[in-house]
């Protein structure tokens, strides 16, 4: 193994950080960090991206366990929705004077 | 009589009112932070320099509230910078583990480990502190505090178990740095005084949480916890390592060559 | 490649084409030329380089920084641009390169970080130019780069840019203080500003016409204005700055041109710029040698960590089998 070979694979893994903002919000994606393990990887989430009182709830996950859909297959699996415009109340017409609805 | 004679011997005197006591408290803040400082952009990965920093960063803020206390009871026209400045290495409270450099990654961390976990139970019972203000200081303090303790024990704990290396270097760093342990339990005469009148903080009823969870720690990591005949001190009392001076001589450059300016 | 392949290649490139000109968002996983992949790279990971080997001038400092508020405030920044640095390192590495790879050629020279990190920091006020000048000229940069068309580096300027308000602000403050101060201050602060005006307006690059990158990198808005664009709307918001400051910008030659609404400077220059860039500044063996000394220092804290996790998880399957 030469030595850039040797380094690389004492590379941390990379992680993926969610932090909830406040209480009443979802998990947002807020980047990625390199650690050992998850202790670590929360500890590390924690002192690089809540500083600044961005949050009050870390996940973190291994970015290697993160399926991702493929955006070659990005037509098939989003444009079907473009015409269900009935999902969507605008497509409904009330007659007027309805209210609360 | 004693005690006068040593006075006249001692050219910097304690103060052994509630402003001693707080050099006492803040001291070691201050020096551990400085010396943390130091690697700031030097650390083993970005995600870590990042921690100690945070560490520094919190210690640093401890200080501050610390010694705009103190030169408010001092009401003599003194400010927090002049505390941390001005003063020489004889009035310097902090205990010697605070001033030990920073050989290498175990030595910064072992010596912050240590700390932390005295920092810790000293904030706890100083929360109960009859003076509001340093009660006060500790409440906000021990929410940090208690993170480092966290921050600190688990990189023990990886050290000690990790590689043939790491375990060596640590158990040397622990090694080292153990016989400036029991100087954190030292009471000075101004702590005396204070403990009397229910402000400051008996530390030597925080010998025994302080060895059991530092040792719980150093097993856990499969270190040996070392057998010490002589432990070291003199800090409390402005008796310093020689590397004191010389991080005061950094420290306090700008306030040294340019008297009586402000920044 | 065959004929097909080539043909399909063709056809994704002007796709690729028409969402850029459509001002769409590059993702991770969209199909991208090799080259737009590889400008990329280049480009956020000198941006990560810079950030982090720009701690080391203003970490020469934080030891010695002349208040207790001054260097919260100090730590604190260089603090942030090692967040900056990491990231950057994370948006380049969803490019499929790793940050140690990228590390390791800025560790060894190959990899270019900005020039301006390559001067020395001499006094106090120093650290009052950088954040000034300095990170007033990075963000003239990092704010047009919040509309790069690589998602990930755009989000990753976006969150910089938030960050980093406070950064000139801190700087601007140092040298109102010393300009306002004792003779021998401002004095200081005027000896800084002549030492880091010039390199200053170095940093955004040689000029247009003899950038190797630009045509491409623009096209593809990697790169959303040009150098010397950026360049004038720094020295156009630099000079009132200074006035304020009542220093005196080292440039003979600077004047107001009514009719452009401009400031005119003189010539940059560009012998001193190229002897920079090429590794011969005045600290950039130090500032390699400190980074690689750090790196390689580290080194057996990186190894327990994984050997530590790794006995750990054996442990955990040991359990639960």
């Amino acid at each position: 193994m030469s030595q850039e070979e040797q380094s690389l694979k004492n590379e941390w893994p990379l992680w993926e950080v969610f932090v909830r903002s406040k209480n009443g919000l979802e998990h947002r994606h807020f980047g990625s960090l390199h650690a050992v393990d998850a202790e670590m990887a929360l500890q590390h989430a924690r002192d690089v991206y809540t500083r600044r009182m961005e949050g009050v709830s870390i996940w973190v996950v291994e970015s290697k366990q993160i399926t991702a859909s493929d955006p070659a297959q990005q037509t098939a699996y989003f444009e079907p929705a473009q015409d269900k415009i009935y999902r969507h109340p605008t497509f409904y017409e009330l007659p007027e004077g309805v209210k609360n609805m | 009589m004693r005690t006068s004679q040593q006075k006249k011997q001692m050219p910097y005197p304690q103060d052994d009112g509630p402003v001693g006591l707080i050099y006492g408290l803040a001291d070691s803040s201050l020096i551990l932070a400085q010396r943390l400082s130091e690697l700031t952009g030097h650390g083993p990965s970005l995600e870590v320099d990042m921690g100690l920093t945070n560490i520094a960063l919190d210690l640093f803020g401890q200080v501050r509230l610390y010694y705009q206390y103190a030169a408010e009871l001092l009401a003599d026209g003194r400010t927090e910078d002049d505390l941390a400045f001005l003063r020489t290495e004889r009035e310097f409270r902090s205990v010697l583990l605070a001033e030990q450099p920073n050989t290498d990654f175990a030595y910064t961390l072992t010596r912050q480990f240590l700390y932390d976990h005295f920092h810790f139970l000293m904030l706890k019972e100083l929360q109960r502190s009859k003076d509001n203000t340093l009660a006060g200081i500790a409440t906000k303090g021990i929410k940090e505090v208690a993170y480092h303790k966290v921050y600190t024990s688990d990189w023990i704990e990886r050290l000690g178990d990790g590689t043939e290396e790491s375990h060596r270097r640590v158990q040397k760093a622990v090694l080292d740095l153990w016989p400036y342990t029991q100087e954190l339990f030292y009471k000075t005469e101004a702590d005396k005084k204070m403990i009397e009148q229910g402000i400051g903080v008996d530390f030597e009823r925080l010998k025994a949480p302080y060895y059991k969870a530092v040792t719980t720690v150093l097993k856990q990591a499969r270190l040996k916890v070392p057998e010490v005949a002589y432990f070291q001190k003199g800090g409390k009392e402005g008796v310093h390592t020689e590397h004191m001076g010389h991080l005061l001589a950094t420290m306090q450059y700008m306030q040294r060559t340019y008297p009586g300016m402000e920044w | 490649m065959s004929e097909q392949e080539q043909m399909r290649e063709r056809s994704l490139e002007e796709e690729f084409t028409k969402r850029i000109a459509q001002d769409e968002k590059i993702e991770p996983k969209d199909w991208m030329p090799q080259r737009y992949r590889q400008m990329n790279i280049r480009q956020i990971s000198q941006h990560a380089h810079s950030e982090i080997v720009g701690m080391l001038p203003e970490g020469n400092w934080i030891t010695r920084a002349p208040s207790l508020l001054r260097k919260v405030t100090l730590l604190a920044k260089v603090q942030d641009e090692a967040g900056h640095g990491l990231y950057l390192y994370s948006a380049a590495e969803t490019l499929g390169i790793s940050r140690d790879e990228m590390y390791e050629q800025m560790l060894c020279g190959k990899a270019k970080y900005s020039s301006i990190f390559n001067y020395p920091t001499l006094t106090w006020a120093d650290i009052g130019a950088i954040g000034w000048l300095v990170d007033g000229a990075a963000i003239v940069n990092q704010v047009s780069l919040t509309h790069t068309s690589y998602g990930p580096y755009a989000r990753a300027m976006v969150r910089i840019c938030k960050e980093e308000s406070f950064h000139q602000r801190q700087g601007y403050q140092i040298m109102y203080k010393m300009a306002n101060g004792t003779p021998e201050q401002k004095a200081m602060a005027q000896d800084a500003l002549n030492r880091w005006w010039w390199p200053s307006l170095m940093m955004f690059g040689p000029r247009d016409a003899e950038s190797t990158h630009t045509d491409q990198s623009m096209a593809w808005k990697i790169k959303i204005k040009s150098n010397d664009t950026l360049r004038q709307m720094f020295v156009d918001q630099a000079v009132p700055q200074a006035d304020i400051l009542g220093l005196r910008i080292p440039d003979p030659h600077l004047r107001y041109n009514p009719e452009t609404a401009h400031y005119e400077f003189g010539a940059i220059d560009w012998e001193e710029f190229w002897q920079v860039v090429k590794g011969h500044g005045i600290c950039n063996k130090q500032r390699l040698a400190d980074k690689n000394k750090a790196w390689k220092e580290g080194e057996w804290v990186r190894k327990a960590a994984v050997a530590y996790a790794e006995k750990q998880a054996k442990k955990r399957v040991r359990k639960a089998g």
